[in-house]
């Protein structure tokens, strides 16, 4: 029988997806930075990203996000109405650029229950890992999502 | 020497990253970023589907928002690349229609690691905190 006190996702803390191999594409951040609303022309001209320093057209911050491991959640039963985004975290080793091709592993890293004033949440943490080909990490991305109960 | 790189070179505790007045959010933004990102959450978008989750309308995603973190600190530090870390924590839901203010202060600059501290936040013009955050970026050029 389960408690208010126990973590509904403590199962499955440590479940891995599958590694995800994915191109960094120019058009997808170029789409990424539209969608924001950056005009940096560094996200979408060649001339200008070299003239700002970068051997590429490189990516936007938060351009990470955009890049999705498969989802360690896979059959986890989640009301996604009652899902949310609590706390994110970036960790970059390197930039990303358009043409790098990354490996992408997404992990449930922890999980919790915290009292709220919305009532009692289930707190899950993924912890995403980009490497490059050379093997190399290049980002860590740490989310905290809360799911009321 | 540009000014961005004067940002960083000079940086010091105190220093004000210029708030910046994002256009208001519109539903249609929503739907782009929705593709861009890869997160087709319906709540984002479908709104009976954000109705019945107790939403008087679609919520916009978080990391909009903290994408306009990553732009501001991009900015002033001349370029994404100096960033080593971006945080931001949720504090209150965004709903189209709403126009959100970015900013931030340095809050602590480590010459022995080479980066600096910002502090960001998000802001609603009622004055609500959407996002709270933070950045730390590389105060010399990448070699």
């Amino acid at each position: 029988m389960s408690s208010d006190a126990e973590p509904r996702f403590a199962p499955y803390i440590g479940r891995q997806s599958e590694p995800l191999v994915v191109d960094v594409e120019r058009g997808h951040i170029r789409r990424f930075a539209e969608a924001v609303g950056d005009t940096n022309p560094v996200y979408v001209d060649e001339a200008a990203a070299r003239a700002a320093g970068h051997p590429r057209i490189p990516a936007p911050p938060t351009f990470a996000a955009a890049l999705r491991a498969n989802d360690p959640r896979g059959g986890i039963d989640i009301d996604w109405r009652k899902l949310l985004h609590g706390e994110q975290q970036y960790d970059f080793a390197q930039p990303i650029y358009a043409g790098d091709r990354l490996t992408l592993v997404g992990r449930i890293a922890d999980a919790a229950v915290k009292q709220t004033k919305a009532g009692v949440m289930d707190v899950m943490v993924i912890e995403t890992v980009a490497t490059n080909d050379a093997g190399a990490r290049v980002f860590t991305s740490r989310s905290t999502v809360l799911v009321r109960r | 020497m540009s000014a961005r790189e004067a940002n960083l070179r000079d940086a010091k505790v105190g220093d004000v990253l210029a708030p910046v007045e994002k256009p208001a959010i519109t539903t249609q933004q929503l739907v782009q970023y929705a593709g861009a990102s890869g997160d087709f959450n319906r709540i984002h978008y479908d709104e009976p589907f954000a109705k019945e989750g107790g939403f008087p309308s679609v919520i916009a995603h978080g990391m909009l928002s903290m994408a306009f973190f990553g732009s501001l600190v991009a900015d002033w530090a001349g370029g994404p690349h100096r960033i080593v870390r971006l945080s931001a924590r949720f504090r209150a839901v965004t709903f189209p229609g709403d126009r959100i203010t970015v900013g931030g202060e340095v809050t602590a600059r480590d010459d022995a690691a080479g980066t600096a501290s910002v502090k960001l936040w998000a802001k609603k013009p009622d004055g609500t905190v959407t996002l709270e955050g933070a950045a730390t970026v590389r105060l010399s050029p990448l070699a």
